[in-house]
């Protein structure tokens, strides 16, 4: 079985998000950028497949700057067979995103493609649900488990009331959710030999899509700061406090 | 102008996170129809059908939307937009799961999770888990939008729409329903409650959550909650989670016990009327957005509140 796993390069979730103060956007300069958390998840579950046998080959996908290669080679370092990096400047939505994986999709022809359920930079949570769409294949949103069984996929899905099984005919589309693994570190030999696997550099004209942006951004601010309260002393001034306060 | 909005359910009764979308589409404007898709949910569209500001409700029955499978839903939607400008979805597990796809077939750029409406074509929604919030416009004919629940109230329910039926649609779907666990409680959903109390690693045990949260929550009549900490650890089932990628909550009051406050975390809560934090590290982020600040062991601090209550 092949499996493709799209990747993005985001900032890192440990930086603290500034926002320009032309209010045009975030402040990406001289900021630590790494591999979407998510996307390090599916990943990993893609490596475990094939460590398990159910997998022979794992392609990675990136979209993005030239700098999005090192995102590749991070996921290469884990266990990932080769590359593809579509090299652009601009912003692709994840509309755009989903086209070219799609046109990818028909080249490559995998029998999964498993991804983050959302990028933590802009929070969307579209571009697994709209490749399932262009494809016409079934989706796994938000997995926790995933089983490959022949031809079928089992996948546990995080939902608002609990956890929620589909069976999917494959080939299909997994996005991937916090509790499905815990993504290895790459060891030294493995970022050495990762170095030596293929990467492959395409342009988003090479798959004749229109990626040209449907949402202009007319303004990026800062959220209203919440104000710290007061410490209080003991249990029966906080009672007290919240009884002042309505709250209770 | 017309704009659909989906429903959630669970077939029996509509999900409040519904009416907060039909009070977006309101500030959205044009006429809105609410599509209930479900199996034997005649209850929700006579529920839907009263929602102020509906003109209709479509109800569509049949086995494949008994849980609201993505495919399924798609097959249905995206011939029921020709009559439609936008489509607004509550920004839940279903809505997150189903709306991308028909975006994605209608060719429209989707706008996900949105806190506000300037106008018919521009959006506001956060990004980077609240720490950033973006103003966007939208070039696409139609809008494809899901609404974060906690920026918009609910309707009322003096309304008295008509519901139509509408069919189910006979595509074969290579998905799937095949089991689920979902954990049935008295306790108000934790979307909707008016109190939250949740808790965080520094419990250290299922059994100590169990212990210490749960009486602390039936106390205030709150809803139970946990940060991700809690979750991974697995003192807590998945659907507490609160935060940027877990539920997004602003009741009117907010417990925060043995949570640091991680942006992941307040993302999720910071909306909250009033915070209050029970931490024994007197640093602890959480303080930073907490209206009260107990710098106080739990596992003593707990049972006294709770007892004081």
């Amino acid at each position: 079985m092949k499996v493709l796993v799209p990747v993005k390069r985001v900032i890192d979730y440990n930086v603290k998000v500034r926002v320009k103060s032309d209010k045009t956007g975030v402040d990406l300069a001289n900021v630590k950028m790494s591999m979407n958390p998510f996307d390090e998840i599916s990943v990993e579950e893609a490596v475990r497949m094939k460590e398990a046998g159910t997998v022979s080959e794992i392609v990675v996908v990136s979209i993005g700057p030239q700098q999005a290669q090192e995102t590749i080679r991070t996921a290469l370092a884990m266990g990932a067979d080769r590359g593809i990096l579509v090299k652009t400047d601009e912003m692709v939505e994840p509309l755009g995103v989903a086209k070219i994986l799609a046109k990818i999709v028909a080249e490559e022809t995998p029998d999964l493609v498993i991804l983050g359920k959302q990028a933590i930079d802009d929070d969307s949570n579209q571009t697994g649900q709209m490749l399932g769409a262009i494809l016409d294949w079934p989706q796994g949103t938000f997995a926790s488990e995933v089983k490959v069984d022949g031809g079928q996929f089992h996948v546990t899905r995080e939902v608002d009331g609990g956890l929620q099984t589909v069976a999917l005919d494959g080939p299909a589309i997994v996005t991937v959710d916090l509790r499905l693994n815990e993504p290895r570190y790459a060891s030294l030999p493995n970022i050495m030999k990762a170095k030596k696997k293929p990467v492959d550099t395409k342009a988003p004209e090479d798959y004749g899509v229109d990626i040209a942006p449907r949402l202009s951004v007319l303004e990026v601010s800062e959220p209203a700061v919440r104000e710290a309260g007061e410490k209080v002393e003991d249990v029966a001034t906080l009672v007290s406090k919240l009884k002042t306060a309505g709250a209770i | 102008m017309a704009v659909l909005i989906i429903a959630d359910h669970d077939n029996a009764a509509l999900s409040d996170a519904t009416a907060k979308t039909v009070t977006a589409a309101q500030a959205f404007g044009g006429e809105i129809d609410v599509l209930v898709a479900g199996e034997c949910a005649a209850d929700v569209a006579a529920e839907a059908a009263k929602l102020t500001g509906v003109r209709k409700v479509l109800h569509a029955d049949g086995v494949v939307y008994k849980k609201q499978l993505a495919e399924a839903m798609e097959a249905l939607i995206v011939p029921l937009m020709d009559g439609y400008d936008a489509l607004f979805a509550p920004a839940t597990t279903m809505g997150k799961n189903v709306t991308p796809r028909i975006a994605a077939k209608l060719d429209v750029m989707q706008i996900s999770d949105i806190i506000e409406i300037k106008d018919s074509a521009t959006f506001v929604r956060p990004i980077y888990a609240g720490n950033a919030i973006m103003t966007v416009s939208s070039s696409d004919a139609k809008k494809v939008v899901t609404v974060r629940g906690t920026a918009f109230a609910a309707a009322g329910s003096d309304g008295s729409a008509a519901i139509e039926t509408v069919s189910a649609s006979d595509a074969p779907l290579k998905s799937s329903f095949v089991s689920e666990e979902v954990v049935k409680s008295d306790r108000p959903e934790l979307t909707a409650a008016k109190s939250v109390v949740s808790g965080g690693r520094a419990l250290g045990s299922e059994d100590e959550f169990q212990r210490l949260i749960v009486p602390l929550a039936d106390k205030l009549g709150a809803a139970v909650g946990a940060s991700r900490a809690a979750v991974d650890a697995g003192y807590a089932p998945n659907d507490y989670q609160v935060g940027q990628t877990g539920k997004i909550v602003a009741p009117e009051l907010y417990v925060a016990v043995g949570i640091s406050g991680a942006i992941q975390h307040l993302a999720g809560m910071k909306d909250s009327k009033i915070i209050v934090a029970i931490n024994k590290d007197d640093e602890a982020p959480i303080f930073q957005v907490a209206d009260y600040g107990l710098v106080a062991d739990l596992f003593s601090a707990v049972p006294e509140l709770t007892e004081a209550l």
